[in-house]
């Protein structure tokens, strides 16, 4: 390891930002990142429920209508979700497993500062001639061959968007493996870093399948290949295929790490150790494993021979059973428990709760027969949002409120992070919940305007994405305002606050744990 | 306890309950347009997924009531502020073994009848008629391949109603001008194939999506059990007017469906006896505007005025206004020079002689453009090749 060197002073200005290979700094870049992706998209999911405010259309054309939906997806799943989540890990780990830094602080510089050229390439494709993507964040063949030029930036933005992944989920495979504290056997490690450790694999093994699909659709494009062309012998379900194998593996990184976040703030605010450790991690391996197995779910009505319906019906359902016992388990670690109910815990509550409202429609949705009736429908549209922002980002807003007194020093307003949470949720279940009955009725996804029963529900709707986009300005505020001031924190924090991060000073210095603790 | 003071302890709780809760029981299900649940099916197989929807429905929210009965009681009752002090127990290897078996044997007892109804839905045996449907950007075709009847059903919401110029009628975006008519009470087996990206046919009542795919063709069978008209709409992206290819199936008796299929004959006939005679401009030209606005107005727009940089203009455009045979071809076979992202698909076998030269007729004397041309059937034929 190193010798005893002095860090020159902590750096400042520009350059700090730009060469970095600090593990706080860089958490600090991505969970900005994140933020501006947000707003991003943000705006276009108000754009896209302000034409479906009612039957007509009245704001934008068709074509731009299906650039939003596509562009909104991708944007929030690459540019919010999953850096945040990147962020939270480069801040968290080192400090919850006793190291000084990620394993390879250098290529963590690297692997965030990809973002923000991929990001411009990705936003950038709305301008060129012809528009943005519009087939939809699936990029299915062959519409996604009709594209223009707007197609071919998202397509080079998704190849750099997944090396920033694989490179992190490298470090952070490396960081965990190598570099815990001496006395933390892996079965004595926080469920954060499991889940992390858990879904840096899925990462490595899901997104070079993507960039595979994304090349092939290249080539396509422009290089006289036929992947996916039928005329030419080619098969367009088979980027259904590729594509899914990936997607679905996806899905669960998005929700793993959040999982994680759930099991550091229910025991804290429980004041309880969390429930079955040894099953939640095996639950999530379990969860990570049969992720592979599950993919043409996505599918079910392109025509797959029986067996493969069949098959992939059962291995989705499947999944609820080691999903439902992390629900029991976090459950099991509130019962019984002293519990206060300060805004973190408010989230990862609430989070548990949301995300479960969408596992059922989930197991709904992986019955083949019904699915018929579900798929492409606002049925899925519910569920997938119900899920990824009952998990993901309830689970950020956890972390975040959290690791921030950690992090800055300061306590967030505590009345502040409360509304924050109501409004939110309000507006988020105000949202989302209709959309499932509109699914029922019949209303397709992807579609700038509809037949006139649906108006009502829709109008819900939209009143809904107001509601909560407005009611994220509060978040903007409190944070803001906790960076630059407010009570002071304690190394602690939290009562029930329990590992070697709340053992370091709020905020920590700049290089923590120089030398390594010992761990019982 | 007081109705007010549980509300105002437990703010938290009533709102969860109502929010979660309140939209499956307080809204009456009695509203069509605050329709809770499927449509009404009207298929057998319509009919079979609709039970096996409220069983899985029901199993869920009675596991979630339960699930969710425990947080909520800890919530209140195991809080600090009510002075509760923390258990700390964190295993029980009994209860993990409980709680994965008793979760596994719910699913199964849900794979069953699910697998029962999808054998059920596979099978496409001894069928009374077939009929064949292929996905276009962005219409439907349907042919009867036995019957040798064929044609397309395009959107029929006029455009005014879509720009908001005139009121929307009950209908709107869920009528076509020609609907696909079936036979109730018969077996019928569809095959389903796309054109130029993939598409997906659905109609709710009839318990029927399958995707439509070019290079694949796949199968899925429907017997109609009541006459009725039933509507859909495609459930796969495909491009800019995705929203705007219903579907609308009328299944009428066997003997109407009968009388049907030999009037479609008669008008089949008499659109080629049309494709030999001469048309004068006027009747080119009235028939042109309304194929035009139906067919080539999606991409190149109402006026001629295209989508910069995706659709060309025809108004003032050198193929609207130079050689007829480059249009007349360009018509027929398609065009993609790389100058505008989506590709000008081959209208050869979507449209007749006689529309085409009505339509390239209109182009060529409206939109801005005024070449005198007057195309006739004939010539188009002439260029098939």
């Amino acid at each position: 390891m190193a010798t005893a060197h002095h860090h020159a002073e902590h750096p400042t200005g520009l350059s700090r930002w730009l060469f970095t290979t600090n593990h706080k700094d860089i958490g600090t870049l991505y969970l900005v990142f994140a933020f501006i992706m947000a707003i991003v998209g943000g705006l276009m999911s108000l754009v896209i429920r302000s034409e479906l405010w009612k039957p007509g259309l009245q704001i934008v054309d068709p074509l731009f209508f299906n650039e939003m939906t596509t562009v909104h997806a991708l944007v929030m799943i690459f540019g919010f979700a999953m850096p945040a989540f990147v962020g939270l890990a480069n801040w968290q780990i080192p400090m919850m497993i006793g190291a000084p830094d990620m394993a390879l602080p250098r290529m963590n510089n690297w692997s965030f500062w990809i973002l923000p050229f991929a990001a411009t390439l990705l936003i950038s494709s709305l301008f060129m001639p012809g528009g943005g993507p519009s087939g939809g964040w699936t990029l299915y063949p062959p519409l996604s061959v009709q594209g223009g030029m707007g197609t071919d930036f998202t397509l080079l933005s998704i190849h750099l968007l997944g090396m920033s992944s694989i490179l992190g989920s490298i470090n952070i495979i490396a960081t965990i493996l190598n570099m815990r504290a001496p006395g933390m056997t892996l079965m004595k490690m926080p469920m954060f870093a499991w889940t992390w450790l858990i879904t840096a694999f899925l990462l490595i093994a899901a997104m070079p399948v993507l960039a595979g699909a994304v090349t092939m659709l290249i080539t396509d494009r422009h290089f006289g290949t036929h992947f996916f062309d039928a005329a030419a012998g080619g098969d367009p379900v088979l980027w259904q295929h590729v594509f899914w194998f990936f997607g679905h593996p996806e899905v669960y990184i998005l929700v793993l790490p959040a999982f994680g976040v759930f099991s550091q703030v229910i025991p804290t605010f429980a004041r309880k150790p969390l429930f079955g450790y040894d099953s939640m991690v095996y639950a999530t391996a379990s969860i990570a494993f049969l992720s592979f197995i599950v993919w043409a779910h996505h599918m079910y009505t392109v025509g797959m021979p029986m067996a493969g319906e069949l098959f992939f019906m059962y291995a989705t359902m499947l999944i609820a059973v080691p999903t439902g016992v992390k629900v029991f388990n976090w459950i099991s670690t509130m019962w019984r428990g002293s519990m206060t109910f300060e805004t973190p815990m408010l989230w990862a509550v609430g989070g548990v709760f949301t995300f479960t409202i969408g596992g059922l429609s989930g197991l709904m949705c992986a019955i083949t027969p019904a699915d018929f009736q579900y798929q492409d429908t606002y049925f899925v549209v519910a569920h997938f949002h119900y899920v990824i922002f009952g998990a993901t980002i309830y689970g950020l807003f956890a972390a975040i409120y959290f690791w921030l007194p950690k992090w800055t020093g300061h306590m967030y307003n505590e009345t502040l992070g409360k509304w924050h949470f109501w409004l939110t949720t309000i507006g988020f279940n105000l949202t989302f919940f209709p959309q499932h009955f509109l699914g029922l009725a019949g209303m397709p996804r992807r579609i700038p305007d509809y037949a006139l029963q649906f108006t009502e529900f829709n109008q819900w709707s939209t009143v809904g994405a107001f509601f909560t986009i407005a009611s994220q300005l509060i978040f903007f505020y409190v944070a803001f305002k906790t960076m630059k001031g407010g009570a002071k924190a304690t190394e602690k924090v939290w009562d029930g606050a329990d590992g070697l991060e709340w053992t370091l000073p709020s905020p920590p210095p700049y290089h923590s744990f120089a030398v390594a603790p010992k761990v019982k | 306890m007081s109705m007010t003071l549980i509300i105002k302890r437990f703010p938290g709780i009533v709102s969860r309950l109502t929010l979660g809760l309140g939209f499956w029981f307080a809204v009456p299900a009695a509203f069509a347009d605050y329709a809770l649940n499927f449509q009404r099916p009207v298929t057998p197989v319509a009919q079979k997924i609709l039970e096996l929807h409220n069983m899985i429905i029901v199993i869920c929210l009675v596991i979630f009531v339960i699930v969710f009965a425990f947080m909520f009681y800890s919530i209140i009752a195991h809080r600090k502020s009510r002075g509760h002090k923390a258990a700390q127990f964190h295993e029980n290897a009994k209860l993990e073994v409980v709680w994965t078996i008793i979760p596994f044997l719910i699913l199964v007892s849900m794979a069953i009848p699910s697998t029962a109804t999808l054998l059920e839905m596979s099978d496409t045996s001894k069928s009374d008629l077939t009929i064949k449907i292929t996905g276009y950007q962005w219409k439907w075709r349907y042919d009867y391949p036995d019957q040798d009847v064929g044609f397309f059903s395009t959107l029929a919401t006029p455009r005014d109603q879509i720009e908001n110029k005139t009121a929307k009628d009950e209908h709107y975006l869920l009528e076509v001008d020609k609907p696909l008519v079936i036979p109730t009470g018969k077996k019928i087996r569809f095959v389903v194939t796309g054109n130029d990206v993939i598409h997906s046919w659905w109609v709710p009542q009839l318990g029927i999506k399958k995707d439509a795919i070019p290079g694949f063709v796949n199968e899925f069978w429907v017997r109609a059990d009541e006459a009725g008209t039933f509507r859909g709409q495609c459930a796969e992206l495909c491009g800019k007017d995705h929203g705007f290819m219903p579907i609308v199936v009328q299944a009428v008796s066997p003997e109407d469906f009968s009388k049907w299929i030999a009037m479609e004959k008669q008008q089949a006939a008499a659109e080629s006896a049309g494709a030999a005679k001469t048309w004068s401009k006027d009747e080119l030209l009235v028939k042109g505007k309304k194929a035009y606005a139906g067919t080539c107005a999606a991409c190149h727009g109402p006026e001629g005025k295209g989508i910069a940089g995706v659709f060309p203009a025809l108004d003032g455009s050198k193929v609207a206004t130079g050689p007829l045979d480059e249009h007349i071809k360009t018509v027929l076979h398609g065009r993609h020079t790389g100058k505008y992202s989506a590709q000008m698909p081959a209208f050869a076998s979507q449209l007749s002689d006689v529309d085409i030269a009505a339509i390239i007729t209109f182009e060529r004397n409206d939109l801005g453009n005024k070449t005198g041309d007057v195309v006739q059937p004939s010539q188009v034929k002439a260029l098939r090749k």
